[in-house]
Formats: C-alpha cells, structure tokens, sequence
C-alpha cells in the first residue's frame, strides 16, 4: 500500500518536473522572441538615458563621462542666463502656436467637406491628392519652395508682379517677417490632407440616424455639420488638441533647418532658431556637448510634465487614456 | 434620404470649390518642378515658365543619369530601404509577436519598458555621443540599425497579433509547432495588411530620410539621395544670391545647364519611386492608422 503510494508519488512528481522543464523550455523560447528587442532598447534608448548627465558636466569627448569635471547645474544657468534662451522660446512657442491655431482645423474642416461630396469616385480622387504631400520628403518641399518663392522667374513673384501687388521681385526667403508665414504654409499643404483621415474615420462612425432625425427636425445639410458631425467628432478633436498643446516645444526640425541652410542663415537665425535647432547646432556644429545636453533635457522634462498632464485631463474627459 | 433643398446645393457647391482650389495648391508645386524639370535649361533662365513647359527636353535628365554622384546616393537609398524594411518589421514584428502571447512572463515590466522610450527620449547628443563610441558615424549601417526596432509600430503589431484568433495558434501548438514556426508559418501570412502597412511606412520614412546623414555622415559617398538633393538645391540658392548680387554667375546661369533644372530634375527623380508605391500605400495607411489608435 505505502509502497505503491510512494510510487505513485514518485510518478507525479516525475510528471511534474517533466511539465515543468517543458514550461520551463516554452517559456525560454517565448522569452527568446522579445530578449533581442530588450537589448536592442537597453543599448539605443536607455544608455543614452543615462548620457543626460553630461549635461550637469564639462564633458570632454576625450575624458569622457567618468574623466570630465562635474560643473552642477552650471550648464543650464548659462543658458537660461543668455540672450538666446528668450530667443528660441519666443521663436519656439511661436513657431508652435501659429501651426496650430492655422494648422489644426485645416484637416477638420478637409474631413467635413470630403464628407459633403456624395460622388465616391470624386471624393477618393480628393483624398488621393490632398494625402500625397505628407509622403514627399521635407529636402523635396523645401525644393519646391525655393523654386516657387525664387526671385529669379518664381511663379509666386511672377504671379504679384502680374497682378499689380509688388513692382519688383520679393525675395521671400531672407526676410525674416515672411519665415513664420512660409512655414505655416507648407505645413499646412504637407500636413493637411493626411490630418483628415482620423477625422474621416470619425465621421464614418457617426450613426446615420441622427443625420435623418436631424433632417426631420428642419435641419438643412449645412446645419447639422454643427449640431451632429462637430459634436460627434469633439471626443477625437478634444484628445488631438491637448496632445499637440502638450507637444508645444517640438516644434519639428527638418522644414526649419533645409530653409534655413541648416541653421546658418544669419538673417533669418533671429526667428528661425527653435530648441531643436539650438540643440543641433550648439551641439553637433559646435561641438559643446554639455551645453546642448542641458538645453535638450530642459525640453525633455517640460515635455514629459506636459504630457503627463494632458493625460489626465484627457482621462477626466473621456475615460480614456493615451496609455 | 438626404433633403436636396437649397442651401445644401451651396454647400455642395463650396465643398467643391474648396477641395478643387485645395487640390490646385497640392499639386501645383509638383507641377511646377515637372515642366521646368523638362525644360530647356536656358530657356527657363529667362523666366515666365508657368503652366507649360516652353522647350521640352531630356537634357537635364540625362545630366542627372550621368552623375557619378547621384547614381551612388540612389543606390545607398534604395540600399537603405530595403534592408531597413526588412530588418526592421521583421525584429519588430517578432517581439510583438512575444509580448502578444499571453504566457510570456513579465510580459507587463516589458511593455512599460517598451513604451517608456516613446515619451522619454535622452535627445540628440547623447544618442550622438553613443553612436560616436560604438562606430557608427561615418557607417552604412547607422541608416539601418538605429531603426530596427520602433515602439510605435510594435504596439500596431502587437494589437493586430491579439485580435487574431486564439484557435489558430492554438491549432499550430497542437500539430506540434513551436513559437518559431507558429510565428513564421501561420501568423505572418495571415498578417500580410499590417506587414503591408508598416513595411510601407518603414520604406518611404527610410526613403525620405534627410537629417541622419546630415548629422552622423560626412563621407560624401554615404550621402544618400535626399542629401545630395539638398546639396543641389543648395548650390541654386547660392547662385541666385551670387546673380542677385551682380556677380558674374549670372553668366554661369546661362551657359551651363543651371542647378535649378538639374535640381528639379533630381526632385522628380527622387519622388518618382514614392509615387509608384502611393497606390499601396494609400490603399493600406488609412487600415494602419486606425489600428494604431485601438491603442488609444
């Protein structure tokens, strides 16, 4: 009896260790699909992480992290100290703000009108254009923009002068009072048409009932725009909005610097230098890697506050979270 | 269904209006780039080329077909493209594939780890500093293997692998296939919309890509073709600002082919490969952009 209990147990447990070396061996292989992409995170995301702290030293690219002198917040009291520290905020926060306030309702306003045309055809023939900008590199369009805005036979110069506006060519792109514009503009025709598509499928979402009700009520077309398609798609307008206000200090590079000759157009340095572009130049032109560490991470940590805080208020308003 | 009474006309109407005059803007600088890209360089020089090219030729496209130069950065682009492409949704695909399978242990700490680096990032120069040390300035290789994981695409991966039936990995478990093959032989083939997708958007992002070979690259015959473009581009504005000043590179202008049309023409040279995969593209994006928002 004990005998063939204990065998029995004997077998069990047999039975046991067997399961649990083969779950020990699944588990090995399921953990071998991710540990390449762990590593791969460790050594491109997190080693530089801990770079930062170059920014609270003199780092000498020859010392290194561990020989180079510590200097405490030295770096950033530089920075905020200096002339160009109101500069690029100004030019940041400004920059920022014009592609919003002209640059975000542009796709809602794309996604409403693609929605009045009834013609499937026409309107995927709409689409089609208004996305293509977004897939063509920035070297192209800052191609395109030079070759319009040229005062040499540009058509943007040609077209004024032919109308009477101006009586001799503008040279559009070294007046500082122009860049602003330029670069909203592009913005908007790069970015538009691709912006729309969340909202298109928003508006596909709405429930066709209400178009009806509305309708029985009196509505014409034109007025439910306001009183269903808008309020139908503010959950989705209200979540875009706080996301862009909290991306507010990257104010996106590559348009700045290829109109800018990579930053070292004097004329226009006084409103074209944005964070990431002082980052950039102080750091890979200059070579102060300190300087440009501290000044980068000062952006990091107002993004990271900004964004925590546009997820709670996302959360209060919709229930639903960015992550 | 829908009451055609007036002010609805009007509505149609400036719909169309609006989208025809927006459509005109997009399309006009293409345009633009295409009729002096095919116009007599000279001819072009002396202005007023708007709708229509005035003398068409081939010329500016044969100067740049025989660039030595270009035909280098064009290759190191493709290069870049498809290696990049291929590496990097299959590395990604691959942990999202792990982090999807409820039985990974850790499977949560993982994917923190994995979203943390999306917000937090430590910016330009340290990522410069540890590209410095481990030899990747001046390489090839810093076009591919910065990109072959991104957090972004593997929660797009990762949302499209759980909604897939449990049935039939689980049928792939009981013929006895492992992981691997489970991943290989059932799973990427019936995951070829997303594949499509993100491969898509890998390529015409490595494709486009201008500001890593501006920083990590100084060795003229790694430049791809997006930074020689600017190279080109470049010399125009430097000879229009020589010609604004009276100097004598207007003279240079009309005697030899001018930048502005062998720029134009590397533009169009360069954009053309985009344009052939925009039916894919715009066929699969708008399915990629929506599984990407599941997440949120």
């Amino acid at each position: 009896m004990i005998l063939s209990e204990a065998s029995e147990k004997i077998q069990q447990r047999k039975i046991q260790s067997e399961r649990r070396k083969c779950n020990i061996k699944e588990q090995l292989v399921l953990q071998s699909l991710v540990i390449p992409g762990l590593i791969f995170l460790a050594v491109f995301s997190y080693i530089p992480l801990m770079g930062i702290v170059i920014a609270f030293q003199d780092y000498d690219l020859f010392l290194g992290v561990r020989g180079s002198t510590w200097v405490g917040f030295k770096q950033f009291i530089d920075f905020f100290g200096s002339n160009n520290f109101l500069k690029i905020m100004r030019n940041t926060l400004s920059i920022s703000f014009l592609k919003l306030i002209f640059g975000f309702p542009m796709p809602i306003i794309l996604a409403i009108l693609f929605n009045e045309i009834g013609k499937i055809k026409i309107k995927k023939a709409f689409q089609t254009i208004t996305y293509l900008p977004y897939f063509i590199a920035w070297v192209v369009v800052s191609g395109m923009i030079i070759s319009l805005l040229a005062v040499n036979n540009g058509t943007v110069n040609n077209f004024l002068i032919s109308l009477g506006l101006i009586n001799e060519p503008v040279n559009f792109l070294s007046k500082p009072e122009y860049f602003w514009p330029i670069l909203v503009i592009s913005n908007i025709w790069k970015g538009s048409g691709y912006g729309a598509i969340i909202y298109m499928a928003a508006i596909a979402g709405i429930n066709p009932e209400l178009y009806e009700a509305a309708s029985i009520d009196g509505a014409t077309r034109f007025r439910s725009i306001f009183v269903v398609t808008l309020p139908c798609i503010i959950p989705q307008v209200a979540i875009l909005l706080i996301l862009n206000i909290s991306n507010i200090l990257n104010t996106g590079m590559e348009d700045i610097l290829l109109l800018t000759n990579n930053g070292d157009n004097a004329i226009l340095n006084g409103v074209s230098e944005v964070i990431d572009t002082f980052v950039y130049r102080y750091g890979v032109k200059l070579q102060r890697y300190s300087y440009a560490t501290a000044v980068g991470l000062f952006k990091t940590v107002v993004n990271v506050a900004m964004l925590f805080s546009a997820n709670s208020i996302i959360r209060k308003l919709t229930d639903t979270s960015i992550w | 269904m829908i009451l055609k009474s007036r002010p609805d006309k009007i509505l149609v109407a400036f719909s169309y209006i609006f989208l025809v005059l927006f459509c005109l803007t997009i399309l006009y600088p293409f345009w633009n780039i295409i009729v002096i890209s095919f116009n007599e360089s000279n001819d072009t020089a002396r202005g007023g080329l708007t709708v229509f090219t005035r003398e068409f030729t081939l010329e500016n496209y044969k100067q740049v077909f025989k660039d030595t130069r270009l035909l280098g950065a064009f290759k190191i682009s493709a290069l870049r493209t498809i290696i990049s492409t291929f590496c990097a949704t299959l590395f990604t695909s691959m942990f999202a594939y792990g982090i999807s399978r409820k039985q990974l242990k850790f499977r949560r700490f993982y994917l923190k780890y994995c979203t943390l680096t999306m917000y937090i990032s430590a910016g330009l120069i340290p990522t410069y500093i540890l590209f410095r040390s481990i030899h990747l300035i001046n390489n090839f290789w810093v076009y591919v293997v910065p990109w072959l994981f991104s957090a972004y695409n593997m929660i797009i991966f990762k949302s499209f692998f759980e909604n897939l039936s449990d049935g039939l990995i689980d049928a792939a478990k009981i013929d006895g296939a492992g992981e691997y093959l489970t991943f290989f032989k059932v799973v990427i083939p019936v995951s070829k919309p997303v594949y499509a997708t993100l491969a898509l958007f890998v390529a015409v992002g490595q494709w486009n890509s201008w500001f890593d070979s501006v920083i990590y690259i100084t060795k003229s015959e790694l430049l791809t073709l997006p930074a020689l473009l600017r190279q080109i581009i470049n010399s125009n504005t430097v000879e229009q600002l020589l010609a604004q000043l009276n100097v004598s590179a207007t003279e240079a202008i009309v005697s030899k082919i001018s930048t502005r049309s062998l720029s134009s023409a590397t533009m169009i040279v360069s954009v053309v490969p985009i344009i052939l995969v925009y039916p894919f593209l715009q066929k699969y994006f708008a399915g990629g952009i929506m599984l990407g928002s599941i997440k949120e």
